[in-house]
């Protein structure tokens, strides 16, 4: 069989991209979302409003400037993304990791418990009960990850039934804490708090916080070890092919532990942020955040790179921050949830995309080998 | 001359590849006509649009002088085409007869099976036409000849006369194909047309009348076979003229460096596929394993290279026990391995030629310093230099992604990285399947100039061919043992032959 040089068309090239594909079906789904709001009779300019004052602060109607939507649209970002990291590290390790959720609720458990029992040490405090809920999500996913290693346990399974696990331990311990009533428990000390005095200075008092620049450096984090370490080398072999890379000597059941233990981490670093970033006490949950299952459509968006996850994070922390000024402007918040939805579903069209690809450079080598 | 079957211009493409450009074939009636090419010459392809299983993109088709549009097989069938595959299309649990008539049952009233009427008329096309077969065994308990021999009988029963082989001695023994030219002969007696696809050459000079040669797509031209030699057919094959015989300098035989003792290893399902097998590779030497596919060649080389756990026995690498040891160990000791299937444990396909250069050791110096970092540069450049000395022919250089080469330049890349390891023991299965002649001949003088440089190289094929040119020492393997080990010339091929139908040679050590 012989293969023909072909001149690589504009088309080929952008919709061979993965990154151009993930742009054209955001704007897919907020087209799709922008007639579903003309179709039930409301203005979509509004939702555009909406969207572009959690964008930038700017309010149309009055022309007035307020930054501090700006700075809630990154703090609501902040546990997208990781969540989404937690998502996409277990996915280029070839695993569906949905137990972000339930690493997520264990992060913040631990850390609202540290956060009212730990050392009243100004600094100290707060770097303890995050990096305590980032080894409890580590040992959350790890244990998924050994049970998949060691006895073939489905990931997708253990991670879906230890979801629940967390969600009632997490109420378990929680109802335990100083002043717990069935909601809430006693405010933090100062010192556990995330708050930042620049952030707030700068953002007009929004709830913007520490956890911003652990979330950029959470991006560093990731892509440093999974393009530029040797065990990011193991985890993406492993990812691509576990038949190559158990033959190559990779040592695949490690691997596999391990990518789930740091994925598990991200999620519980994005259930510290929470507690101690965006609430002043504790809370006892009564149902799920679902940023981490919102992370795995993060993750899909930004096609589980360390760049894609971070700016699809932004998209749904901006989507998020605008549905209550959504609902001032008469248009239903829960069109906000339709987009993200029919990005997901849109995203699915990647293979579509590639079928089209292989569909169109067959005609045009059948228009060539026919025109001789 | 009556024409049984002309394809004319025939053009089908499949997305990035012309499969067949506008290829003619004229097969008379009543005789043996061979379709020769290389593996992706589009041989297949064209039976495939002529049985039905594709669509031709153009040209016209015509059976018995009539223009005919076959849509899909049974198309194919009412026209009396019938097709011995490849791999048999066989249900095993089903008696032979049971699988003969599969989908044309014969019926009593009531719709009642009436088996006995098709065991009668199976028994009586097996008569007419010499295929030995026990209509009412099954089929899992029938040789692989005999399961080749349902598969014909199958076409017959559907009243083909004219019938296409697919590399039909593929799975054979060397006794199997001679009673299959045999067979093909008395069809050809009795009035049927037949296509044999093969890149056998032999096989084309014993049983066919006339050859049509198709080389990347294209129909090179059709010869008489009585007019050319296997030389020539060779040449219009691949385009240039070819070396049948590997030169090689005789072997320099060192000490023992890979020892097999008693080992018997088991398969997924746990069955014993390898038994109390004992062998030894020294340095220097090629040892060849000849067998029929699935005698448990696989597992002894997934057991060899840590991919199967082992069930008793050892494994001693330069004296060193590595029955038990994780793969990594094996690999840091010594022990090479070019796999049989290279798409699923040689690469990974989504990774660049450098990051495949680096799999096995990658977490090693020069490729990682002691903090874990890799050394990009470095990697991508050694890559570099492994594309030059081994000649892969890669698009976009080391960052090529490996799956978008070909098969024979992903081989390479194998083969590549293997030898970049410098082991001392080298397991290499089936390492030219499926390539084209210019790579197979490159890669069987790579192996060859490893042995010279005093490696112990085991070598597993199917292609008896080559392990009779290749190696230094032949091994038989028969039902996971060896039945006989034997010096390169000291054995003939019929003799390996009965060896790997499971007799032994009297005198033959074991």
């Amino acid at each position: 069989m012989r293969s023909l040089e072909r001149r690589e068309s504009f088309t080929n090239r952008l919709l061979g991209s993965d990154g151009a594909v993930s742009v054209l079906v955001v704007l897919l789904g907020f087209l799709v979302g922008t007639i579903l709001v003309w179709m039930v009779g409301k203005n979509p300019l509004n939702m555009y409003k909406a969207i572009l004052q959690s964008l930038s602060g700017y309010n149309v109607d009055n022309g007035k400037m307020n930054v501090r939507y700006i700075g809630e649209t990154l703090n609501y970002a902040v546990p997208f993304i990781l969540c989404g990291f937690s998502m996409a590290f277990a996915a280029r390790a070839g695993l569906f990791n949905i137990g972000g959720e339930g690493q997520y609720i264990m992060g913040l458990t631990v850390a609202q418990v540290i956060g009212l029992l730990g050392p009243n040490v100004a600094g100290l405090h707060w770097m303890l009960a995050i990096l305590g809920a980032m080894c409890i999500g580590a040992v959350w996913g790890g244990l998924v990850g050994l049970l998949k290693a060691k006895f073939e346990v489905s990931e997708v399974v253990s991670t879906i039934m230890l979801n629940y696990v967390a969600l009632y331990l997490s109420r378990i311990i929680c109802l335990q804490l100083p002043g717990a009533t069935t909601y809430k428990t006693a405010n933090y000390p100062e010192t556990a708090l995330l708050s930042n005095g620049l952030f707030r200075s700068l953002t007009n008092n929004s709830m913007l916080n520490n956890g911003f620049y652990l979330m950029l450096l959470s991006v560093v984090v990731y892509w440093f070890i999974m393009e530029k370490t040797n065990l990011g080398f193991g985890l993406r072999a492993t990812g691509f092919n576990r038949e190559a890379a158990r033959c190559s000597g990779i040592p695949v059941v490690k691997s596999i532990a391990i990518s789930m233990a740091i994925a598990g981490a991200f999620a519980g670093l994005a259930g510290g942020i929470v507690a101690l970033g965006s609430f002043r006490y504790g809370r006892v949950l009564a149902g799920m955040d679902n940023y981490g299952f919102n992370g795995i459509a993060v993750a899909l968006v930004g096609n589980n790179t360390a760049i894609g996850t971070m700016l699809a994070g932004f998209l749904f922390g901006m989507l998020k921050n605008a549905q209550a000024l959504m609902q001032g402007k008469q248009i239903p918040k829960e069109i906000t949830f339709i987009i993200q939805g029919l990005i997901v579903v849109f995203i699915a069209l990647r293979s579509a995309i590639a079928i089209y690809l292989a569909w169109r450079s067959k005609r045009q080598l059948q228009k060539e080998v026919l025109a001789k | 001359m009556e024409h049984a079957i002309e394809m004319i211009g025939i053009t089908k493409t499949f997305p990035g590849v012309v499969a067949n450009d506008k290829v003619t074939l004229r097969v008379a009636d009543g005789e043996v006509h061979a379709l020769l090419g290389e593996n992706g010459a589009g041989k297949s392809t064209l039976m495939s649009i002529l049985f039905g299983a594709y669509n031709a993109d153009s040209g016209t088709i015509r059976i018995h002088g009539k223009e005919v549009d076959i849509k899909d097989p049974n198309v194919a069938t009412e026209l009396g085409i019938g097709m011995v595959h490849q791999h048999f299309k066989l249900v095993h649990n089903y008696t032979v007869t049971e699988n003969i008539v599969l989908g044309m049952e014969p019926t009593r009233r009531l719709g009642l099976l009436d088996i006995g009427r098709a065991e009668k008329r199976v028994a009586k096309l097996s008569e007419t036409y010499g295929l030995k077969v026990d209509a009412k065994a099954l089929v899992e308990d029938i040789t692989v000849g005999a399961q080749q021999r349902v598969e014909i009988l199958k076409t017959l029963y559907r009243n083909a006369n004219i019938i296409i082989f697919d590399e039909p001695t593929a799975v054979l023994t060397p006794q199997e194909i001679e009673e299959l030219i045999q067979i093909i002969r008395r069809l050809k007696e009795e009035g049927k047309t037949i296509v044999l696809i093969t890149h056998k050459l032999k096989e084309i000079k014993a049983v066919a009348d006339r050859c049509t040669v198709l080389r990347r797509g294209a129909c090179i031209g059709t010869v008489d076979v009585a007019d050319v030699s296997e030389q020539q057919l060779a040449e219009m094959m691949v385009g240039r003229a070819v070396e049948f015989e590997i030169e090689k300098k005789p072997a320099r035989i060192g000490e023992v460096v890979l020892s097999i003792k008693n080992l018997s290893v088991a398969d997924q399902a746990g069955h014993l596929k390898v038994r109390d097998l004992s062998v030894e590779v020294h340095k220097g030497e090629i040892v060849g394993i000849a067998g029929v596919d699935g005698n448990g060649q696989t597992e002894l080389l997934y057991g060899l290279a840590g991919l199967s756990p082992v069930a008793s026995g050892t494994i001693l690498l330069d004296g060193q026990d590595i029955t038990k040891a994780t793969i990594r160990k094996r690999i840091e000791l010594g022990l090479g391995h070019i796999p049989e299937d290279r798409q699923k444990h040689g690469m990974v396909s989504d990774f660049s030629v450098a990051e495949n250069c680096i799999l096995k050791n990658y977490y090693q110096k020069p490729y990682s310093n002691r903090y874990g970092l890799l050394d990009q540069k470095r990697m991508e450049a050694d890559a570099s230099q492994l594309i030059v000395q081994f000649d892969i022919r890669a698009g976009q250089g080391s960052k090529t992604k490996a799956g978008s080469l070909s098969g024979g330049n992903q081989q390479k890349t194998i083969v590549a990285r293997e030898i970049n390891l410098s082991p001392h023991v080298l397991l290499i299965a089936q390492p030219t399947r499926g390539l084209d002649v210019g790579a197979i001949e490159y890669i069987r003088h790579r192996i060859i100039a490893e042995r010279d440089k005093g490696r112990g190289i085991l070598l597993i094929s199917f292609e008896l061919d080559e392990i009779m040119n290749l190696c230094d020492r032949i091994a038989t393997i028969s039902k996971g043992s060896i039945v006989g080990i034997f010096a390169q010339h000291e054995v003939s091929e019929r003799e390996i032959g009965m060896m790997m139908a499971g007799s032994r040679r009297e005198g033959g050590e074991a």
